[in-house]
């Protein structure tokens, strides 16, 4: 057995002899910026960006742990992030390089320190919560008037889901985020790493399991938008986002997100900056671009996710800023929960159940 | 001694591109999933020595392929794989078959024509053909729409994220493969033999039955495994269209891989999944070394439908 205590040895690039034009390439999840953005930036400061999505954090940390991605910029969430530091996938940031960083948000970057000590691998790029999207026409016709939109009820119940079936429901298929919500539902806690507490996960799916449609983390986007399903467990600006496309579709579709009564888990997604990075001091000219009060206020604006960034609250428009969707209430960020990343003989128990509960079999 | 160079040209590329990767997938299919760079462990260190090597083998087991009979979701996906390319091959066979025959009957200045309408799909992106395929199937689509405009149907079907569109989306992508070994076999054939068989008292159909069909033997098989072999391992197919319902094994062996990050067991899947389509591979090359024989030379060139 190797000593219990990690040391990463730094494994950083050779960057010998640096090609004439510059890049960086960036791997965020898919609806997740402003693409002025990024025009913006490659206009700032001569750099080609690079950038590519994802919309699952597992196949984030196989491709870290795989090495050699070739990314600059990666975009984990905090649970993930904190593991994939243990496995020495990330460089700690060079802060002198971040001027912006003042501009963070102690609330959430207390939070985030949780995942990553002292904030040293990574900036909170956005957060959220998990919860319900709903086409609220549809389901109201189908469940009537009083349906349970706001509560864990909507999609647990089978009796709910039998009716909505047809219609189609959604389910994120990120283990890491539905069975805690499964255990929250039940009156565990959400983040056991009780190996039997978990295996109680499977009750709460087994009834519900067969009206489910499609277990898939961004399809929802697009299906919630079009009125193709009519429920999603999904991410608070991922819905919002469909909102605003059926809105502008104008197709009669009115999509509505709520984090549930019962207790939504709150999520940080987090930039950091692979170890064997290509082109790090490139990586850090992005962070601090996106650090920047307006250009991250922009970003927030587009994609309707809250951000860790204090100093871009007074460039965010006001539909954003005060709507508790995106920026919850006090009342309502104390009924959320955060989880923390399972050990490794415990990440197989989860993921085989999640298998089971995908497949029913 | 040039002789021997050609040879070894198709045999260097075999160990290099199939024989050595095949043994890394095998090596890790023996180790442990770890928290590190790579996932698993342990990772062979050639600059220990013999020592490091020896170490290194002990630490190596069968536990991942113990650990897939123990579990049913494995071979319930392997069999539901196997189902699933089996009733998409008779479907596709099905649906290719009369468009072949159609194709080698139709007047020779028409023939070049036709069969490129059945190659020109491939210039487009698969993955986006089957992205259509969601655009048209889906609740709001373009058949729903259709269907319900003609009043056959008053509530939209369900067919995608089912099983239904998974066998829609394999037919619609591997008719090319069945139509073109069925279409030459069906071009070469003699069309006295026809002639003969109705002077001697068959009916056309009779005279199909027995004349073209089994002429057109040898493409069919081929046909056949072309399209049945790769679906077995499809997963492009079954993860856009399909729905909860859908288990494969090229789904279950990217979700060990992507989902779970178990490179080991995803090793270990991959590694029987092989040993599974051996049995086919195996038939095929029978097939087509019978039909080298039969003809001499002039087959349908495998390389170049292998994907």
């Amino acid at each position: 057995m190797k000593n219990s205590l990690m040391i990463c040895t730094a494994a950083l690039a050779l960057s010998a002899g640096m090609a004439a034009a510059e890049e960086v390439r960036v791997y965020n999840w898919s609806d997740y910026i402003d693409e002025a953005l990024l025009e913006k930036f490659e206009a700032e400061t001569g750099i080609e960006l690079i950038y590519d999505v994802f919309d699952s954090n597992e196949v984030l940390e196989t491709k870290m742990l795989a090495g050699g991605s070739g990314y600059d910029v990666v975009v984990p969430t905090g649970t993930f992030l904190q593991r994939q530091i243990q496995a020495c996938a990330f460089q700690p940031l060079d802060k002198s390089k971040l001027p912006n960083i003042g501009n963070m948000w102690d609330v959430i970057s207390d939070r985030t320190a949780k995942y990553d000590p002292d904030n040293a691998h990574a900036i909170n790029y956005m957060w959220g919560t998990t919860g319900l999207g709903v086409n609220l026409g549809k389901v109201r016709e189908i469940l009537g008037e009083d349906a349970p939109v706001d509560s864990w009820d909507l999609v647990f119940k089978a009796e709910n889901m039998e009716k909505l079936a047809d219609c189609g429901v959604h389910f994120l298929d990120a283990p890491a985020e539905m069975i805690p919500a499964a255990l929250n539902y039940i009156g565990e806690d959400p983040d056991s790493h009780d190996p039997e507490v978990i295996a109680k996960a499977e009750a709460v799916f087994a009834p519900v399991r067969d009206y489910i449609q499609k277990f898939h983390s961004s399809e929802y986007v697009n299906g919630l938008a079009n009125g193709d399903i009519c429920v999603a467990v999904g991410w608070s600006g991922d819905v919002l986002q469909s909102r605003d496309r059926a809105a502008e579709a104008d197709n009669g579709v009115e999509i509505g997100y709520y984090a549930p009564s019962e207790g939504a888990q709150m999520w940080f997604d987090m930039m950091a900056i692979p170890v064997d990075a290509p082109n790090p001091e490139g990586a850090l000219t992005f962070l601090n671009f996106i650090m920047d009060a307006e250009n991250m206020a922009a970003a927030s604006n587009y994609v309707y996710y809250a951000n860790g960034n204090k100093a871009s609250q007074e460039f965010l428009e006001e539909d954003v800023i005060t709507d508790p969707a995106i920026y919850p209430t006090p009342e309502a960020m104390d009924n959320t929960y955060t989880t923390t990343p399972y050990p490794a003989k415990v990440q197989r128990v989860v993921t085989r159940l999640w298998t089971k509960i995908k497949s029913g079999t | 001694m040039r002789r021997l160079t050609l040879i070894a040209v198709p045999y260097l590329w075999l160990l290099a591109l199939f024989l050595v990767p095949f043994l890394i997938v095998f090596k890790i299919s023996l180790s442990d999933t770890a928290i590190a760079i790579p996932p698993y462990t342990p990772t062979l260190d050639l600059a220990g020595g013999w020592a490091a090597v020896r170490a290194f083998l002990s630490q190596l087991d069968m536990e991942n392929y113990i650990w897939l009979t123990e579990d049913a979701l494995y071979w319930k996906a392997y069999l539901s794989s196997v189902k699933i390319a089996f009733i998409a091959t008779v479907l596709t066979l099905l649906a290719g078959y009369p468009m072949a025959y159609a194709m080698a009957r139709a007047a020779p200045e028409w023939r070049p024509t036709l069969l490129m309408l059945v190659i020109l799909p491939f210039w487009t992106s698969f993955l986006i053909r089957v992205y259509a395929w969601m655009g048209i199937l889906s609740n709001e689509g373009l058949l729903n729409a259709f269907l319900l405009w003609t009043g056959l149907i008053s509530e939209p079907l369900v067919i995608l994220n089912t099983n239904t569109a998974v066998y829609i989306g394999i037919v619609y992508t591997y008719l090319p493969f069945m139509i073109l070994p069925i279409y030459s076999a069906l071009e070469k054939m003699d069309d006295s033999l026809l002639e003969a068989a109705e002077d001697l008292g068959c009916s056309r159909l009779t005279a199909f039955w027995l004349v073209t069909v089994p002429l057109s033997k040898q493409g069919i098989i081929a046909g056949c495994f072309l399209v049945f072999i790769p679906v077995v391992g499809e997963f492009v197919i079954p993860s856009l269209l399909g729905g909860s319902g859908t288990l494969m094994i090229g789904k279950v062996l990217f979700e060990e891989f992507f989902n779970n990050r178990d490179w080991p067991v995803a090793s270990a899947v991959a590694v029987i999944l092989l040993l599974i389509l051996i049995v086919p591979i195996i038939l095929f090359q029978r097939n087509e070394q019978k039909q080298r024989e039969a003809e001499g030379l002039d087959v349908f060139p495998l390389s170049m439908w292998s994907r």
